[in-house]
């Protein structure tokens, strides 16, 4: 029995085979959702998926949760947001025409 | 890059280097979705069409070969860092066969495309709609690139393969290993957007 405590500091074996799972189990929700033709709402739905994905592999594959350089904790927000930025105002085209 | 780890003594500068060479692939592949994005809101039924062409099979099977792989190297780092260089080559070896089968799904894939005459460019794709030219000139370009990282991996983590053996990645130096890792967490990133855009949305 090994005592793992509450607040880990460092990851496992453990810590990462969860997160494994948890990927191979949003991939199987994702695909039965396309498979079920449910029309725009699919679109949303996978996207939220993926990010809940991306999510799991920034914090625990690329370690932020145990990052505690500040710049590193910034890159992946601001990377979001400058392609929300991207997309935002190519589509504030696109929509308007 | 190794004499510059060598020399910096603690990994501060070499993460934060590959964090930023991360962050503009992030914006290479950030500016192919946005092509994807405009394209797809302008075409949106060719594209439903083509994306039915793809095998949803195959790319469920590869989305859990990648993640696998990343699973297998992050235990590798653990075991690195725990001084057993055995069973961190072990989890490298086992690492690199799931990048390489992979890319054999991949292939598979595109030389199925191939034998129907679609490929960029090809009298039988120019042919068809507009929209269907678009997507799948979009998938080869995107699934194309993402291919060529997990080759770029491939490469990276077989030199690591022999530097531990070697002894300069070492339980007290792991960082060349770790900016790997970091490297294809973020293979690992696109590919979770790029499945479910061009396997599953209709």
């Amino acid at each position: 029995m090994e005592t793992t405590t509450t607040k880990e500091k460092e990851p496992t074996i453990r810590s990462y085979a969860v997160v494994w799972i948890a990927l191979v189990i949003l991939t199987a929700v994702t695909v039965t959702i396309g498979a079920l033709h449910v029309g725009s709402l699919s679109v949303i739905l996978s996207l939220a998926i993926a990010a809940a994905q991306a999510t799991l592999v920034f914090v625990y594959f690329m370690h932020l949760r145990y990052e505690k350089h500040p710049v590193i904790r910034l890159i992946v927000p601001i990377v979001f947001i400058l392609l929300a930025i991207f997309i935002g105002l190519t589509f504030s085209d696109v929509l308007t025409r | 890059m190794s004499a510059e780890h060598a020399h910096a003594g603690h990994s501060g500068g070499g993460k934060l280097g590959m964090w930023l060479f991360i962050s503009t692939e992030m914006l290479l592949f950030g500016g192919l979705f946005l092509l994807y994005a405009m394209y797809r809101y302008n075409h949106p039924i060719d594209f439903h069409e083509a994306s039915q062409e793809l095998s949803r099979f195959f790319g469920t099977l590869n989305t859990c070969v990648l993640f696998s792989s990343s699973f297998t190297v992050a235990l590798a780092v653990l075991f690195l860092r725990q001084g057993d260089k055995a069973k961190a080559r072990l989890f490298l070896l086992i690492t690199i066969a799931l990048a390489l089968a992979f890319i054999t799904v991949k292939g598979f894939e595109w030389a199925a495309k191939f034998h129907h005459g679609l490929y960029p460019s090809s009298a039988t794709l120019l042919a068809r709609p507009k929209g269907e030219i678009l997507y799948f000139g979009l998938y080869f370009t995107m699934t194309g690139i993402h291919a060529l990282h997990v080759l770029i991996g491939i490469g990276l983590f077989s030199v690591i393969y022999f530097l531990i053996n070697k002894g300069s990645v070492t339980p007290q130096r792991p960082i060349l290993l770790e900016n790997t890792i970091l490297y294809w967490s973020m293979v690992d990133v696109i590919w979770i957007f790029l499945f479910p855009l061009f396997y599953l949305i209709s």
